[in-house]
């Protein structure tokens, strides 16, 4: 199988045409063969994985020229930086279609295309070896995402879609000049025109180029994570997006930017990534406290988790610029661990939607009396968006922590007052929104999770214990990458 | 070797797991079942182990066991592993021998509320995070066990979670001794990143090389998390609260076993803390300090299992103070015999309210003692006990921790305790006498009461009694023979650590694998005096409780009259509460609001938004350019691209 990636990209490109083809008045047909697809795409990534070499070497890689003439080729394969966020990508689909089974009643058709051709677009993002790829891919992901909110989103959102392509699209501009600049750079230096990673990599950037360059890319890629200022599109489009597609934002989409740093900004541009660390360290550690602070006082529970991504993704960021193993380590894994969290809070959230049409957390009150089975379930999932330890949250924040103690003592305590902020602002919401006494007579009759539910609540909730219980599966392909990269970057 | 040491915490977990998943479809007998014959086996599996390390000769009494590898990056490593040595195997002693009696006594008190499986999957998840909090052989898993722990205080205080009370309780309990653990995390890291491991062994081996001012960092980093698990001084506040907990729970966990995890952390951390001085007094001052605190609180309650609250979170203060003077034998001595005398006083209490339907005031309560004998007999030999009552338990712990005090030389501390101990006695036979003596208070009708009065007694489970009247019983068996068990090690448990001028101290010689050799005797004469005092000081508190509530009843009235100040702020708590929301909730919260209604909507989002009107305006401008010719397009997209490859070209 050396060409197990492109099967991987194009199981749900050829889904999705298949998609196209299939009548729209059949909509299970379209649901249940969009799931069989994402299945398989899941069921590929987990042989990827399973034949993963816990060694820091690109693996699966293809390489085509696509446009050579321009240096352009079609580069792919994976190594323990991003083999995780592909696991994660493809088994978040699952979690996509499978929640949106009765939620979505108009253009299904049209709704599981889109999403398909997301996945496909996502897979992209994390095997591209490609600047240009990479940078096609990474734009490729914006249309549709921007269509699942601006389409099946709630009250106002063809504003928050408009928000969501604006932002990124400014980041993405500068990044595209930054790509140009740096492919001629290096023909400059070389005379050959490239666009791979690699070859780039090969020749160090000239160091007074590097602030500028850096600074494109590390827009960009801010604005996608999104690290504080740059936050403010996060919560609008979640409230609006659909819930699938805030699963999929929050668990994958903003996975995106924190990947773009360890993938291109910080290998590319190690000694301005070094000069910038402080900065991007302090506007992690205010995306940590102020990303609490303010989803202390939503109202709205899917505002709420979308401030905590801010403050957990500052987290990320913390990690990933400690430039030490256990930052980087944690950094990584954290990534998944806030898809697996953040994305099952996302889908319990929905399933209170699409029962009740209200995310206000004043509209409920008491519902774990119905509702026990979704009551546990969002418990777990709290808590492991808390750090308790034996869930996954804690393995890559203690690491981090770790890691931003080892680099200055002051960065892990300003950060773990972010742990305690967590607790506050999660547990109010529970206990206003769950516990008490039912208050309001729609609450009373709450249906409790179906069969459906349930089983993809069980999915997250067994990786959200296995990474917390035995982190060892997920850790150890990771390792040798971030030594490498360490190495590189000393 | 001890190979199923594992088993001791798996099967509870084991339990915890098949009752989560089929306690809706088992009958409650069986859930019961599952329950406690989980604990009873991890009793059983603990009892063997302890047995091992007594036929173990005393430098193989320290044994660790590798299960697996756990976390790694880069030269971070820390393992699943457990350690057994003296004080981990009379901690798994008292954790699942004490937690089997209370599971019993849980079959006979939720009999008849709901959630009886959810009730029995929390407590065997407990008795797990416990047990891996008892038998980690390094911090991390310390901290696991440590949060863990917190993490069931919080689902069982909020067990009824319908109560707002209930649910605000187990809310603020988890976010106080968060806040502790904001501390205690830090210390981990630090102990990490000082000596390159997490494992106690090594840990311990290297701190002596290691400058006093890390260690005294370190040692304060988890001062910290014990301050905010064992409720002491200014972290106490949520302890009360946690009495909104099913009454097995309050015996369980908010007297026996978790809220003691700090003292046992810092027992088992003695080689930091024996080696950070400044930390070490900290600790003794912290722990005297509560311990007074929390006793004059005691002196004013109404609500039965808030005097017991606060008695606990006094009681904390003295293990505090001996493990602080260096006397951690001592420490976790007072540990265990307060676990059997306090688990066994708050399941008394528990029996009361079973009898009573939920009725906990005092005020509402009295002359109990005829109804319910076998109750009202091991209250008192609980009460005995914790009044150092001579020959009880409670009297041999106390007493070696004062001594050590006062030997040490701190007889300011010392004197602080052996006040403590006055208020002490007399609190608890106040609860006594008002509970089971005197006349009957529970046959009159409610309406009686002003309900202005009841504002300041926040339990629901002290709901006033409605008027028709009860008929108390006695307890079913499942709840009184637990209780009898109870009291009879309340009652002789102090006898493995006699003062030297008594006999010998059978448990300092079984701990000094851990805590090295006893250091010498103290002088007789001294001995004999520091018994005496606490002795009278015992009696007279026991004294004074007559004299004010059977003798002459009208004097508790007279005092609160005559000093009003002082009984509004010990009813109050000392407003602690109070002064927290006004300098901490709500100045953060209207903070909160602040940054996002100010900060983020119209400083953060306002930006955004005005640059983006702006360049809509720029573009309204632009719009002339935009003529609708497609051929103007297709032009000036030639040209644009022609340029840009042209510049390619040229470079």
């Amino acid at each position: 199988m050396n060409n197990v990636i492109s099967l991987l990209l194009s199981i749900p490109l050829i889904s999705a045409l298949i998609l196209a083809l299939i009548p729209r008045q059949n909509a299970r047909a379209i649901k249940l063969f969009a799931l069989f697809s994402t299945f398989a795409s899941f069921a590929l990534s987990c042989s990827l994985f399973a034949s993963f070499r816990a060694t820091s070497d690109l693996q699966f890689v293809e390489r085509v020229a696509w446009i050579p003439q321009f240096g352009i080729s079609y580069y792919v394969g994976v190594d323990g930086l991003s083999i995780l966020l592909v696991m994660l990508t493809t088994f978040l689909m699952i979690i996509a279609i499978g929640g949106s089974w009765n939620a979505i009643t108009d253009r299904v058709k049209e709704y599981h295309i889109l999403f398909l051709l997301l996945e496909a677009a996502m897979i992209g993002v994390f095997v591209s070896l490609d600047l240009f790829l990479f940078y096609v891919f990474w734009e490729f992901t914006l249309i549709p995402m921007a269509l699942l909110i601006g389409i099946w989103g709630h009250g106002r959102r063809v504003y928050a879609a408009i928000k969501f392509i604006l932002f990124t699209m400014f980041g993405s501009t500068l990044m595209l000049v930054a790509i140009l600049a740096l492919v001629f750079i290096h023909r400059d230096q070389t005379g050959v025109l490239s666009f791979a990673l690699s070859d780039i990599t090969r020749n160090p950037i000239p160091p007074a180029l590097q602030p500028i360059l850096f600074a494109a890319f590390a827009l960009a890629f801010a604005i996608k994570v999104p690290m504080f200022p740059f936050h403010t599109w996060l919560p609008d489009a979640h409230v609006e997006a659909p819930t699938a597609g805030s699963v999929i934002l929050a668990g994958v989409l903003l996975k995106m930017g924190t990947y773009g740093f360890i993938r291109f900004a910080i290998p590319l541009f190690p000694s301005a990534a070094r000069d910038f660390a402080p900065l991007l360290i302090a506007l992690a550690l205010i995306g940590i406290i102020y990303g609490a602070m303010v989803s202390i006082v939503q109202r709205d529970i899917k505002s709420l988790v979308a401030f905590s991504s801010v403050s957990h993704l500052g987290f990320v960021m913390l990690g990933l610029f400690t430039f030490n193993a256990q930052g980087m380590s944690g950094g990584i894994l954290q990534m998944v661990n806030h898809g697996l969290s953040t994305g099952a809070l996302f889908l319990l959230v929905g399933m209170l939607y699409e029962r009740r049409h209200t995310r206000l957390i004043a509209d409920f009150g008491g519902v774990a009396k119905p509702m026990p089975i979704f009551a546990a379930f969002f418990l777990l999932v709290m808590f492991s968006s808390v750090g308790l330890p034996g869930l996954n949250g804690f393995v890559g924040e203690f690491l981090i922590l770790v890691g931003a103690y080892r680099a200055n003592a002051l960065y892990a305590a300003l950060a773990a007052t972010g742990v305690v902020l967590s607790a506050i602002y999660l547990l109010w919401m529970y206990q206003r929104a769950m516990a008490g006494p039912v208050t309001k007579e729609e609450n009373e009759r709450l249906r409790d999770l179906s069969p459906r539910e349930i089983a993809l609540l069980v999915a997250l909730a067994v990786f959200i214990v296995w990474i917390g219980v035995y982190p060892a599966t997920f850790l150890d392909p990771i390792q040798a990458s971030v030594m490498q990269l360490l190495g590189g970057f000393k | 070797m001890i190979n199923y040491l594992w088993l001791i915490p798996a099967l509870p977990l084991a339990g915890a797991f098949i009752n989560v998943i089929f306690s809706r479809k088992l009958p409650r007998a069986v859930v019961g079942l599952i329950a406690c014959a989980s604990v009873g086996l991890s009793f059983v599996f603990s009892a063997l182990a302890f047995l091992a390390l007594l036929n173990a000769d005393e430098h193989h009494r320290v044994i660790n066991v590798f299960v697996y590898s756990w976390i790694f990056a880069g030269d971070f490593k820390v393992d699943i592993a457990f350690l057994l040595d003296p004080l981990s195997a009379l901690m798994l002693l008292v954790v699942t021998g004490v937690g089997f009696l209370i599971h019993v006594y849980s079959l006979g008190y939720m009999a008849h509320g709901e959630g009886y499986g959810r009730f029995f999957t929390y407590l065997n998840l407990f008795v797990f995070s416990m047990l891996v909090l008892v038998l980690a052989n390094n911090y991390l898993l310390l901290y696991v066990g440590w949060e863990l722990v917190g993490l069931c205080s919080y689902l069982l205080i909020s067990f009824w979670f319908h109560k707002p009370a209930a649910a605000a309780a187990g809310k603020k309990a988890f976010i106080t001794t968060r806040i502790g653990d904001f501390g205690f995390g830090l210390g981990v890291i630090l102990i990490f990143l000082t000596f390159g491991s997490l494992d106690y062994a090594d840990v311990f081996s290297r701190a002596p090389e290691t400058s006093q001012s890390l260690l005294t960092l370190i040692t304060l980093l988890l001062f910290a998390g014990a301050i905010g698990k064992s409720a002491q001084l200014p972290l106490h506040v949520w302890l009360p609260d946690a009495m909104e907990g099913p009454t097995p729970v309050s015996a369980l966990i908010h007297a026996a076993t978790m809220v003691t995890a700090g003292v046992y952390m810092v027992a088992r951390s003695h080689a930091l803390f024996s080696l950070a001085p400044f930390t070490s007094e900290l600790v003794a001052t912290v722990g005297a300090v509560t311990a007074l605190f929390a006793a004059t609180i005691a002196l004013t309650q109404v609500d039965l299992k808030r005097v017991l609250a606060y008695s606990t979170i006094s009681q904390l203060g003295y293990m505090f103070l001996g493990v602080g003077v260096a006397a951690y034998g001592a420490g976790i001595f007072h540990l265990m015999t307060h676990a059997f005398f306090k688990a066994l006083l708050f399941l008394g209490a528990g029996s009361v309210m079973h009898a009573m339907r939920d009725v906990i005031d005092m005020r509402y309560l009295g002359g109990l003692r005829d109804k319910m004998r076998w109750t009202y007999a091991t209250f008192v030999a609980g009460a005995l006990a914790l009044a150092g009552f001579p020959f009880l338990s409670g009297f041999f712990s106390k007493d070696e921790i004062l001594a050590s005090a006062f030997e040490s030389g701190h007889y300011v501390l010392w004197a602080m305790g052996l006040l403590t101990a006055m208020l002490t006695a007399f609190y608890i036979f106040r609860a006594v006498i008002l509970t089971f003596h005197g006349a009957p208070r529970w046959a009159e009708s409610s309406t009686k009461v002003p309900m202005k009065m009841r504002e300041d007694v926040q339990s629901p489970e002290s709901i006033v009694p409605s008027p028709k009247s009860h008929f108390p019983h006695e307890s079913p068996a499942t709840m009184v023979l637990p209780v009898i068990i109870l009291a009879f090690f309340a009652v002789i448990a102090g006898f493995v650590g006699l003062p030297s001028v008594i006999g010998s101290n059978w448990l300092e010689r079984f701990f000094s694998p851990v805590f090295g050799e006893s250091h010498a005797p103290i002088a007789p004469a001294l001995e004999w005096f520091l018994i005496a005092a606490s002795v009278a000081v015992g009696l007279i508190g026991i004294g004074v409780a007559y004299w004010f509530y059977i003798a002459r009843p009208e004097i508790p009235a007279r005092l609160t009259q005559r000093f009003p100040r002082v009984y509004q702020l010990l009813w109050n708590k000392y407003y602690v509460d109070e002064i927290y929301s006004a300098l901490f909730v709500q100045p953060g919260h209207r903070l909160a609001q602040f940054l996002w209604e100010f900060v983020d909507v119209k400083i953060i989002d306002g930006a955004a938004n005005g640059i983006g009107r702006a360049f809509a305006a720029t573009s309204r401008v632009l719009r002339a350019a935009q003529t609708g010719y497609a051929r103007a397009y297709a032009l000036a997209m030639l040209v644009g691209t022609v340029v840009v490859i042209a510049w390619l070209l040229m470079r």
